[in-house]
């Protein structure tokens, strides 16, 4: 996406609710973190959620362990210096990306005690397990109740003491093969319940869910079955009517070659010789000989990343087949950490997906 | 703690290289090795029945699980490989796209050590069924497979797959052990969110029978002493409240008609653990070298230890392999700027075509760049795992390097056993 077009309206600028679902493995919560980080400019503030009990913000951003509450974790990434803001008005400091850890549990008696002034009665529920009954058994209500809390943090005219709206939230999803499910909360809750509250508020939730408020993203790697697992997704979203978002191709591999220098090595036509002699040139000491078996090496490895290269190839024409926007991220070789967040935030921002 | 040891960086980078086995204080001390998992040993071992592969999600489970059931059958044993969700072509080159609970003959196989291999691909849902069939009478497996609540817990009740994963190796060791078609069952587990959750589902389906709101739900259908207790009226007019009272009639239903089958489910599960804790049976931990999954590996193996369950190993899967030539990162990198300078002067300096000193300037540039990105890869796989070992230095380790390419044939699975059993891979494993 060329940065021109990214600077005059981010991809999903509509959009209230980013949920972020990937194969285990793909980083699907460092990708939902970067985009948080990307979505929190000019004192925009976003709330980033995570459902599954992993305490895998507080790592990646190095706070605390999380409580059931909304903290403040990291200002967003700051304004491109003498960029001028897209609707022309003057850059404000960056926003605030705020976190929220939720639990099944803690959710049912925030539910409660919000729309039902339980008291009492919501303590005996608690006494006679039937919290934890509901939460980690009852099928369909767990889910429920995390995509209730999100709908809530999301939602527009938030109100009540000490309660912020956010101008998007951000949600760490359940992977791929679940998300649907998940997301789809009245189908889940249909067989069990017919009618009554808790149907009625699946039914409201559902309505965000389907709007265009939200965007579902979807984080592969380009390998097969990661691939597969995006493109079976996707088919799943759209059949329920969700909305898919944009696919973020992860930990991509660096192209340190271009295509020409890439056919030579996979074919195994490059002298040695003359590659030894250009370490020598370019400075690097050892004997003659030793600088061949460097050289030896350096294409055989060379090899190797022209084979995988051309995997990522054939599944990149897969992914650009999905027919949504695309994003890629690249592999960072020293791995993530808070500083390798506001890189691939950055890396966001300027391909338009925030 | 690179490569700086190996022999042939040594000579090549002599002056340079040296230092680091000098170095002294905390980073030079108590560097930790591994002993090694020797696969084919375990395979051999005629009292090795049962291999359970767990692990976080996307370290390449299934994968590992296929090879070594396959590496085991070629090398003369009867196994069957019991899968959760392999990629579709893995699947199809073992021949078990269909959901069908039945193992099912691996064609392809070299059988001429005497050994086999069967496959199958687990069905939660129909698992469940045939447990509810085999525990309770015909009308009253019906109502309970009918029951909206029941469909819902057999298909998604966290946990179902992973205790229904555990219920299958149950099945197929008995018949195994009445026929004798097996003598080594591989079993690979789902993917979960948390490779914990698979030790965790038979306890939490038996607290989900024994709960207290469970009982108290059965309570009216076993006599009117404790029934209408202060609690209970309380809870029933808060259910109805949220639920609405239809869903707490069914939820009744199901309680009532499920009551039976309980204790069927019960014993089941306290079998299946006994045998997850039998020394026939061996926990392989697969992880890949990422900060998480290490993580997750940890906590596996100490919670495998406190169930006294009996671990075999760790297998690292995806790693890079240590480069062989001990130029480090900053090296290649200030190579390839020179380079990079010295092409640009070249250019500028308009000297003609053909007249530079170089052979193809951007094509080692290139390489000495990727070769950089490498080593930092490395370096940094070689700490978490070292971080690992230091902390569970008993645990014996196998290092799989990445492939180039997918796994989706009998032969990619014959090669990744090979590299399983360390075979093609010596040179690549840890030297610090």
């Amino acid at each position: 996406m060329p940065e021109t077009a990214a600077a005059s309206s981010p991809d999903w600028a509509g959009v209230q609710l980013h949920v972020v679902t990937g194969k285990g493995g793909t980083g699907k919560s460092t990708v939902a973190a970067a985009l948080a980080l990307a979505l929190a400019s000019s004192g925009k503030n976003v709330l980033l959620c995570e459902v599954e009990g992993r305490q895998g913000i507080a790592r990646m951003f190095d706070v605390d362990p999380l409580p059931y509450e909304e903290r403040q974790i990291a200002k967003g990434l700051p304004a491109t210096p003498g960029a001028a803001a897209p609707d022309g008005s003057p850059r404000g400091p960056a926003g605030t990306v705020f976190a929220l850890h939720i639990d099944a549990e803690s959710a049912l008696l925030d539910y409660l005690a919000m729309y039902y002034k339980l008291g009492r009665a919501g303590r005996a529920l608690d006494r006679f397990g039937v919290i934890e009954f509901a939460t980690t058994i009852a099928p369909g209500v767990r889910d429920v109740l995390l995509t209730g809390k999100v709908f809530e943090a999301a939602k527009a005219g938030r109100r009540g003491k000490g309660v912020r709206q956010y101008d998007a939230v951000v949600l760490d999803a359940p992977p791929t093969g679940r998300i649907t499910q998940f997301l789809n909360v009245s189908d889940e809750l249909a067989g069990l319940a017919k009618v009554g509250p808790i149907k009625s508020q699946s039914d409201t939730m559902m309505t965000l869910f389907r709007s265009e408020r939200t965007a579902v993203h979807l984080v592969t790697v380009l390998e097969e079955m990661p691939v597969q697992e995006t493109a079976d997704g996707i088919a799943e979203l759209r059949a329920t009517r969700l909305p898919v978002g944009g696919v973020v191709v992860n930990l991509a591999r660096p192209h340190e070659l271009d295509a020409d220098d890439l056919a030579e090595v996979a074919d195994g036509a490059t002298e040695v010789e003359g590659l030894a002699s250009d370490l020598a040139a370019a400075g690097l000491d050892g004997s003659p000989d030793e600088l061949v078996d460097v050289a030896d090496h350096l294409l055989r490895q060379g090899r190797d990343h022209a084979e995988r290269l051309a995997l990522e190839t054939t599944q990149r024409a897969l992914v650009d087949e999905f027919e949504v926007p695309t994003y890629e991220l690249p592999r960072l070789a020293g791995g993530v950490d808070l500083g390798g967040l506001y890189e691939l935030a950055a890396q966001l921002r300027r391909q338009g997906m925030a | 703690m690179t490569s700086s040891t190996s022999p042939s960086g040594a000579g090549a980078r002599a002056g340079t290289h040296r230092r680091s086995s000098h170095r002294v204080g905390p980073l030079a001390s108590d560097a930790v090795t591994a002993p090694v998992l020797d696969v084919d040993a375990l395979l051999a071992d005629p009292g090795t029945g049962i291999i359970v592969c767990c692990g976080s999600g996307g370290v390449g489970k299934t994968t590992t699980a296929a090879a070594i059931a396959m590496r085991a059958a070629e090398r003369g044993r009867k196994v069957v490989v019991l899968t959760i969700d392999p990629a579709r072509r893995l699947a199809q080159s073992m021949g078990i796209e269909e959901l069908d609970n039945t193992p099912r003959p691996v064609v392809g196989i070299d059988t001429s050590t005497g050994g086999r291999l069967d496959a199958m691909m687990l069905d939660m849902k129909s698992t469940f069924d045939e447990v509810v069939e085999t525990q309770a009478s015909p009308e009253k497996a019906r109502a309970i497979l009918e029951n909206p609540f029941y469909i819902a817990l057999s298909s998604s009740f966290a946990g179902t797959q992973e205790y229904m994963a555990m219920e299958k190796l149950g099945q197929i060791h008995r018949q195994a052990q009445v026929d004798g078609t097996y003598d080594l069952i591989v079993v690979d587990t789902p993917p979960s969110r948390s490779a914990l959750d698979f030790l965790d589902a038979p306890e939490r389906l038996s607290s989900f029978l024994d709960g207290r709101f469970i009982r108290l739900l059965l309570a009216p259908a076993k006599g009117p002493a404790r029934v209408m207790s202060m609690g209970f009226g309380l809870i029933t007019g808060a259910l109805t409240k949220v639920l609405g009272a239809q869903v707490l009639t069914d939820l009744q239903t199901f309680v009532a008609a499920f009551d039976t089958v309980f204790g069927g489910f019960r014993q089941r599960a306290q079998q299946t653990y006994a045998l997850l804790q039998d020394e026939q049976t061996s926990f392989l931990v697969v992880a890949a070298p990422e900060r998480d999954a290490l993580r997750e590996a940890a906590y596996f193996v100490e919670r495998l230890a406190d169930d006294r369950m009996p671990l075999a190993g760790l297998i690292v899967n995806r790693a890079h392999p240590t480069p062989p030539i001990g130029l480090s990162a900053e090296e290649a990198v200030a190579a390839a700027q020179r380079l990079e300078r010295r092409a640009e002067s070249e250019r500028s300096d308009g000297s003609a075509e053909g007249a530079s000193t170089l052979d193809d300037p951007a094509l080692a540039e290139g390489l000495l760049r990727l070769h950089a990105d490498h080593v930092r890869i490395t370096e940094r796989e070689t700490s978490l795992r070292a971080r690992f070992t230091a902390a569970h230095p008993e645990v014996a380790t196998t290092v799989v390097p990445a492939l180039a390419s997918d796994v989706h044939d009998l032969d990619g699975l014959r090669r990744v056993g090979a590299l399983l059993a360390g075979q093609p891979a010596e040179r690549d494993l840890p030297e610090a």
